[in-house]
């Protein structure tokens, strides 16, 4: 136990569902958990925070029997329990709702649930039963879902209504949440939390694992923090605030938040686009009639559920994908459909472009650092001459990378898929800004990343927007729009959905924005 | 291949298991058919190493893998799967073996030997981007059309042969031998011009080539711009798109590139050893590339090593089916399959074994397993 850490009020007289007690696990040089304490009150939502890599999904998958605790024990409802798998878990009452949801697409939700837990070798009985169970659940609880509706038609927040009602239905009385919000907006996040309240009065225990501060005070009844593998501190929710939380998690004061913007107001309109309209292989609009403006030294921060139409905007407007109708103008150039503007083009013209998936775009996984941070400008005098990659060059030049972006560890010769997901991003990032950009696009810059990189990765940020950059956002994460964001357009359904400015958008008016509603 | 285990027991020591363990495993067949797996072992390691002779028909057979194992590695980098490389070499070996029936009579060794290998070269790159273009832009998956290509590419050659190459009024289906000005000297002969004495054999100087392809493989990859930009789309199309670089070219240039590798086989086979077009002279040799290029890991001083291991089984093979009464060729085809097995499949089943074995001998630190995101 860390003797930061007070005990938690009033865990002595009710009964805990889940007492992990010493919890250690080592992962090679890794200690990912280092005698944990985690106290879960029976019937209360219990939140669990940190950083990435703090230890909390370790800690987790312990507790759902994924791993084997090096060290320590666990109790459930006061019962000692060794949980070698997650039958084990199951057994025990403990369900849990992944990030990444575990349907199968192509089933309908009552196959879902009945999936793995038949209740008869037949299909029909064994539907018919749980036809009748799950009515009764979804009386209960609010979870409301159409049991014939295949997962494939379902929007995420359904699913992940599915995905607990699955957890329910094979009878846990503890849940663990896994990121529950990321997908959702901010209104389906109100319905979740209602639901979860809802299953608190019943007397379910929910772990709640988040890195979102707001939501572990509007939910939670008891906090553990964790950093570096430890509990850093325990508190009940009355009396946690935001800064308690935030710095425990960090480890020092961090800064979020609006800061005042200090470069000169924004200038020329450095990119245009009109009347983007895409239309996807299967005919689906993707993009209906958007035009934008960005200027030197604004940042434009696009909001939207994802998937209605960003990627495709941050593609059309890279030169990645060729509109099918549309203008857009950068600098001085234009581009209509027929001559879409090209990567290579855009780069030359001064765009820099940070995409939304590191993984699959940002970065080549198994190239080393050094080459992975040339990317796209490979050709450049530079970075290579006469064909040949200048490679001791590319090498102390992603060094001073590195350093001027604080990317850990600092060896240019580390493989690109052996960083974290902060570092890779910030990575990303050095190579992009790197460039002094004129027209910066950017794409989720913050999804998987610790807060501590968040703070850094804003700052670099303003700083290319005080520098006369124009700079647009495109962003899943309310906070980081508002925090960031000198105007904002809403997406929805592949349109922008209304405009607001920086300094008087609230989180209630850009979800209604984002439902929809606004329209 | 786990990247848990640290780097000298997964490059070095994992593969050394694993050809144990094949050569246990062949060593129990060995004893099955009556025969003491010591003395058949020792009578290959002895025929394939053991003499200047036996060293040199390894090195000979050992050359033709080089090329084809280097072909499968630059497709594999490239992010493709090329099954062509027996297609290819019968293509490259046909495009050296016309030019020199076609020029070998007035033109100069000089020049005859170059020509010779551009030939084999371009016809072999050609051969290769048919598949590639079909798969870069129509999406034909490339395993399946290189796999046809190799039969339309052996029964061109049989057809061309008895059909057209074949001298009137012979039995032999070869063409005609060429002119002493497309014959690559033997590495004998051309040890003799230094005066040095080494037994004749059909070494000859492509293996020369072969290394210098090797070296060739290895900058080209990971020291130009063009190798960057090939593995990048390799690796990750979607990243190579977004970097400006068109996928598509990038298939065909692997491609290219890997069916010009294999193309070389015909400077070995056919103007090294044969002096004619003849069938079957690439005789699987397009096979064993993906094997080499398995066993080693896609680089081109793992390919050399590798070449030098299933040259060494060729060549000691043969000699073992001479020496020992009851063990035929095939068994060393037995041999290769279970080394193939072994390092292709195996690695992935002993690996958890081996670092456990690591950890328990403390030579591993414990618990080093990945852990989750």
């Amino acid at each position: 136990m860390s003797d930061a850490a007070p005990q938690a009020a009033g865990a002595a007289s009710a009964p805990l569902a889940v007492h992990m007690r010493g919890i250690c696990k080592r992962f090679g040089k890794l200690q990912a958990n280092d005698h944990v304490e985690l106290k879960v009150r029976s019937g209360s939502v219990h939140g669990v925070i940190g950083e990435n890599g703090a230890g909390k999904s370790t800690l987790m998958s312990v507790l759902y029997g994924f791993y084997q605790a090096d060290a320590g024990e666990i109790s459930v409802y006061g019962e000692r329990a060794h949980i070698r798998n997650a039958d084990d878990a199951i057994a025990l009452g403990i369900g849990m709702v992944h990030q990444h949801f575990m349907l199968v697409e192509s089933l309908s939700v009552l196959d879902n649930v009945l999936l793995g837990a038949e209740a008869h070798w037949l299909l029909r009985p064994a539907q018919a039963q749980a036809r009748a169970r799950l009515l009764a659940l979804m009386q209960s609880t609010g979870l409301q879902v159409d049991l014939d509706a295949r997962i494939g038609s379902l929007n995420v927040g359904d699913r992940q209504r599915v995905e607990i009602l699955k957890a329910l239905y094979r009878g846990a009385k503890i849940l663990i949440l896994d990121e529950p919000t990321a997908v959702l907006t901010p209104q389906e996040t109100q319905q979740l939390f209602a639901v979860l309240r809802q299953l608190r009065s019943q007397g379910t225990s929910t772990i709640l694992i988040t890195h979102k501060l707001k939501e572990v005070l509007a939910l939670c009844d008891d906090i553990t923090v964790m950093r570096a593998a430890r509990v850093v501190l325990e508190l009940t929710a009355e009396r946690a605030s935001l800064e308690v939380l935030a710095q425990a998690m960090v480890g020092r004061k961090v800064q979020l938040g609006r800061v005042a913007r200090e470069g000169a107001a924004p200038g020329e309109v450095l990119l245009r686009a009109q009347g983007l309209n895409v239309r996807d292989a299967l005919g689906v609009a993707r993009l209906r009639d958007v035009s934008l403006a960005v200027r030197a030294g604004e940042i434009v921060g696009i909001a939207g559920v994802s998937g209605n139409g960003q990627s495709e905007l941050l593609d059309v407007l890279s030169g990645l994908l060729r509109p099918d109708s549309g203008t857009l103008e950068l600098g001085a150039a234009r581009f209509a459909a027929e001559n879409w503007l090209q990567p290579r083009g855009a780069r030359a013209l001064g765009q820099a472009h940070v995409p939304e998936d590191r993984h699959a775009r940002a970065l080549v996984l198994p190239f080393a650092a050094w080459e992975s941070a040339v990317l796209g400008y490979e050709e450049q005098p530079a970075h290579s001459r006469w064909g040949w990659m200048r490679r001791g060059q590319l090498r102390r030049l992603t060094q001073g990378l590195l350093e001027r972006f604080d990317v850990r560890p600092r060896n240019a010769r580390l493989r690109s898929s052996q960083f974290s997901g902060g570092n890779q991003q910030k990575l990303v990032l050095a190579r992009e800004l790197a460039q002094a950009p004129r027209v910066l696009l950017v794409g989720q810059p913050t999804r998987g990343v610790d807060i501590g990189a968040i703070e850094f990765i804003y700052g670099q940020l303003r700083a290319r927007r005080d520098a006369g950059c124009a700079v647009l956002l495109v962003s899943g994460e309310l906070d980081e729009i508002l925090a960031l964001s000198d105007r904002v357009l809403v997406m929805h359904q592949g349109a922008i959905a209304g405009e607001l400015a920086g300094a008087d958008c609230s989180e209630a008016a850009l979800g209604l924005l984002m439902s929809g509603a606004g329209a | 291949m786990n990247s848990s285990l640290p780097r000298w027991a997964d490059l070095a020591l994992l593969p050394l298991l694993c050809l144990s363990l094949a050569l246990l495993a062949a060593a129990g067949v060995v004893a099955l058919v009556g025969q003491d797996p010591v003395e058949v072992l020792g009578a290959l390691v002895q025929g394939a190493f053991g003499t200047a002779r036996g060293l040199s028909y390894t090195l000979y057979y050992a050359t033709t893998f080089i090329f084809t194992g280097l072909a499968v590695a630059v497709a594999f980098h490239g992010g493709l799967f090329n099954i062509g490389g027996e297609g290819q070499a019968i293509l490259g070996g046909l495009g050296s073996g016309l030019v020199a029936l076609w020029f070998s009579a007035s033109l100069p060794a000089w020049l005859m030997l170059p020509l010779m290998l551009l030939a084999g070269a371009i016809a072999g790159m050609l051969w290769a981007a048919v598949p590639a273009y079909l798969q870069a832009y129509r999406g034909s998956h490339v395993v399946i059309t290189t796999i046809m290509f190799n039969f339309i590419a052996s029964t061109l050659l049989v057809y061309l042969l008895v059909n057209h190459l074949r001298p009137a009024g012979t039995m032999a289906i070869e063409s005609r031998a060429f002119a002493a000005s497309a014959h690559l000297p033997g590495v004998h002969e051309a040890l003799a011009w230094f005066g040095i004495d080494w037994p004749q054999s059909p070494l000859n100087l492509s293996f020369v080539l072969a290394l210098v392809a090797c070296l060739a493989v290895y900058l080209l990859l990971w020291h130009t711009r063009a190798g960057y930009r090939l593995r990048a789309a390799g690796h990750s199309p979607g990243a190579a798109q977004y970097a400006g670089m068109r996928t598509q070219r990038q298939t065909l240039l692997a491609m290219a590139l890997s069916g010009a590798l294999a193309g070389l086989v015909g400077m070995n086979e056919i103007a090294g050893v044969s002096g004619k077009l003849i069938l079957e002279f690439v005789s699987g040799a397009g096979f064993t590339g993906i094997a080499v290029a398995l066993m080693g890991r896609n680089h081109p001083l793992g390919i050399v090593f590798a070449s030098l291991l299933f040259g060494a089984l060729f060549q000691g093979g043969a000699e073992v089916a001479f020496d020992v009464p009851g063990f035929s060729r095939d068994m060393v085809v037995m041999l290769q399959g279970f080394i193939v097995l072994f390092s292709g499949a195996m690695p992935y089943v002993f690996a958890p074994w081996l670092l456990r074995l690591l950890r328990a001998l403390h030579l591993v630190p414990k618990h080093a397993e990945a852990p989750r995101a």
